[in-house]
């Protein structure tokens, strides 16, 4: 299954000059992480070492190396999002998803993951979920979405 | 009778539930036989109230804001297509004060149309520039211009363009290249987001003109992941702008050719700094590399490379199309030209207010922005992003100038002004400062890397009581070894906002 969208990035994007952001960004878009088994094949492909791979990955907040939940909701943590109290809507978000950021809720539904600017700085704070930016979130409507993506049914639809 | 109603595609819009108001109005429309044409236009930046829904009419465009989904049926019976009154009507657009005293010359198309139409984008005065820079006799005359207007970075070091130009210029070598810092990764900044979404076409035609100028054929957008909106927009306007040769091989006929490739960041602040850029386009780890040599003279794949921001090479066609000296006549002392400043955080009127240099901080905050958002005193506020200083209330009549800014313990930046109200705690920000620092570092110099962790730690012994006076010594030790150590800005400028907190609020560190 996964041979697929590997070797369609590579022959897709491993042309081009310096490609191998695009190539991992086109295997994380369609699987939304990096498998093990994409280290060595892009290595080879691209003329790169394992380990000029594995460094890349690495160094980038974009690719993850474990498999996300069912949705990833990044809250954003910059200056502007703190000054309209972001960091109680992060403490919320802890206490009702059960996992700290960096980590993925227990049933697998929500990886929580902090970013820092989505440059909606004018209607802070923010929020990023599932690539839909949302803006001017409260406690009620983040009480709200968490309910919907951990409801029972959002789970069997997913 | 048609009517045209605009609902705004930026990103900031949808993130309010602009997508759910365009079809509340389509389906209203229909339901009551009326004939209107949504057109999705870029943000007119008065930010705090969008969605923000113009109506054209006779009299101009009438401004309804912020419209909720739920609001669309009531400003219907109101005579929403006619401009009628209700409870969120403010009159005509380019009347509300906020826009109508900002001196748009960058921003001048954003917000008018359809982001993606050639059409709009000829109409409204788009590729006037490049016309004249294929008339211009040389690249050389197109680089003087841009040496006349003033014009300076705008990503936040404000090194003059036109003289970046010049040394790329006269470097030989076979490939050169045209690189946009289209980072944006500074919290309280969205000017470039805004102006990629609202009006692509400015961007693409800026990086034409600048390849034209120092003899680059191909050019990089060097994109954040964090603006899907944005990519979207320039995948579009790529594409058109090459069936228009607005790119190519024969630009507007002339036979000259530049072409233009998207790249995508992966969630580094740190590739906002421009050898860190070159790294992550050339497919690497984002490591900032020493200079010299300069990306001027050794840039991209070693090759000379103009780097500048979105908003500096969007600047550029205005420059060409009226002259340098007509942007050199805005602002003050050696900042020339306009900045789109961009209000953010707790403020009750957020948005984007280009202006020419010069206004002071005062204004910006208390005129345009009308205090903070709940209603307590401005305490502090951030200029110039994650690396500025903290100013606090006393400051506040500074004017805005590279210069005198820089003079007063201040940095611009990129023009984002983050506000706090009096309920903030400048510890805990002078420690998130260096918690900041200390998950994007590159990690290629040790007191961006060591430096920023050891600080939080020591801020966290200081929060604690801990050997208080010992540790404050302690932690302003460390910002002067991360200020005269660290290789690029990052390590470089964190202790800024630190060192602003502790001198304007020390207060905060003694709870």
């Amino acid at each position: 299954m996964r041979q697929g969208p590997i070797d369609e990035a590579i022959a897709t994007r491993g042309h081009l000059p310096g490609g191998l952001l695009e190539v991992l960004h086109a295997i994380a878009d369609r699987l939304g992480w990096i498998p093990p088994e994409a280290v060595e094949r892009v290595a080879k492909a691209l003329n790169l070492s394992r380990a000029e791979v594995h460094g890349v990955i690495t160094f980038y907040h974009d690719f993850r190396s474990e498999p996300p939940g069912r949705h990833v909701l990044k809250l954003c943590r910059a200056e502007s999002c703190q000054s309209m109290g972001s960091e109680q809507l992060a403490a919320q978000l802890e206490r009702r998803l059960g996992c700290r950021f960096g980590e993925t809720s227990p049933g697998g539904a929500v990886s929580l993951e902090p970013v820092y600017c989505l440059g909606n700085c004018a209607a802070s704070p923010a929020l990023l979920l599932d690539g839909q930016l949302r803006g001017r979130v409260t406690a009620g409507r983040l009480d709200r979405l968490v309910d919907e993506l951990t409801a029972p049914a959002a789970e069997e639809r997913a | 009778m048609t009517t045209t109603v605009y609902v705004p595609i930026d990103a900031t819009a949808r993130s309010l539930g602009a997508d759910e108001v365009a079809a509340a109005i389509a389906r209203e429309a229909a339901a009551r036989g009326e004939s209107v044409n949504i057109v999705r236009n870029g943000t007119r930046g008065l930010c705090w109230l969008e969605p923000l829904v113009e109506v054209a009419t006779p009299a101009g465009r009438v401004a309804y804001g912020p419209v909720d989904a739920a609001d669309v049926p009531e400003l219907f019976a109101a005579g929403l297509l006619r401009g009628g009154d209700h409870r969120l009507a403010h009159g005509r657009t380019e009347h509300i004060p906020y826009f109508k005293n900002q001196e748009r010359l960058t921003f001048a198309r954003v917000g008018l149309g359809d982001p993606l139409s050639l059409a709009d984008y000829e109409a409204n005065g788009g590729l006037r520039g490049l016309r004249a820079a294929l008339s211009a006799g040389t690249g050389a005359d197109i680089v003087e211009e841009v040496v006349r207007s003033g014009l300076r970075g705008r990503g936040g070091a404000a090194f003059p363009a036109g003289i970046k130009w010049r040394t790329v210029a006269a470097t030989n070598a076979d490939r050169k290249y045209i690189c946009c810092n289209a980072d944006e990764g500074d919290s309280g900044t969205f000017s470039d987001r805004m102006l990629m979404e609202g009006d692509p076409y400015v961007l693409l035609e800026g990086m034409a003109i600048a390849g034209l100028a120092v003899g680059a054929e191909y050019g990089y957008i060097y994109l954040r992941s964090e603006y899907p909106d944005a990519e979207r927009t320039l995948l579009a306007a790529l594409g058109r702008a090459r069936e228009a040769k607005l790119l190519g091989d024969d630009l507007l006929g002339s036979g000259k050719r530049f072409d233009i490739e998207l790249r995508r960041g992966a969630g580094a602040y740190i590739c906002g700094e421009e050898t860190a850029m070159l790294e992550s386009l050339e497919g690497k780890r984002g490591m900032v590399r020493p200079k010299p040599p300069l990306p001027a003279i050794a840039g991209l794949f070693g090759k000379p490379t103009v780097i500048n921001n979105v908003i500096t090479l969007a600047s550029v066609p205005i420059i060409l199309d009226k002259g340098g000296q007509f942007y050199a006549d805005y602002g003050m002392g050696r900042s020339r030209g306009t900045l789109p400043f961009q209000l953010a955080g707790n403020i009750k009127r957020g948005g984007l207010v280009e202006k020419a240099f010069g206004l002071t901080l005062r204004e910006l905050l208390y005129d345009y922005g009308g205090g903070s958002a709940s209603g307590r005193p401005i305490r502090a506020v951030q200029v110039g992003g994650p690396l500025g200083y903290y100013i606090p209330a006393a400051k506040f009549d500074l004017p805005l100038d590279y210069e005198a800014f820089a003079a007063n313990g201040g940095m611009l930046g990129h023009g984002g002004v983050v506000v706090f109200d009096d309920t903030v705690d400048m510890a805990h920000m002078a420690r998130y400062a260096m918690e900041f620092c200390a998950i994007e570092s590159c990690g290629k110099c040790t007191p961006c890397r060591i430096g920023s962790t050891r600080g939080v730690e020591v801020i966290d012994r200081i929060r604690a009581g801990t050997r208080r006076s010992e540790n404050l010594t302690l932690l302003r030790d460390l910002c002067d070894t991360m200020i005269h150590g660290s290789l690029c800005a990052m390590g470089g400028l964190t202790p800024a906002p630190v060192l602003s907190a502790l001198d304007h609020f020390p207060e905060d560190f003694l709870r």
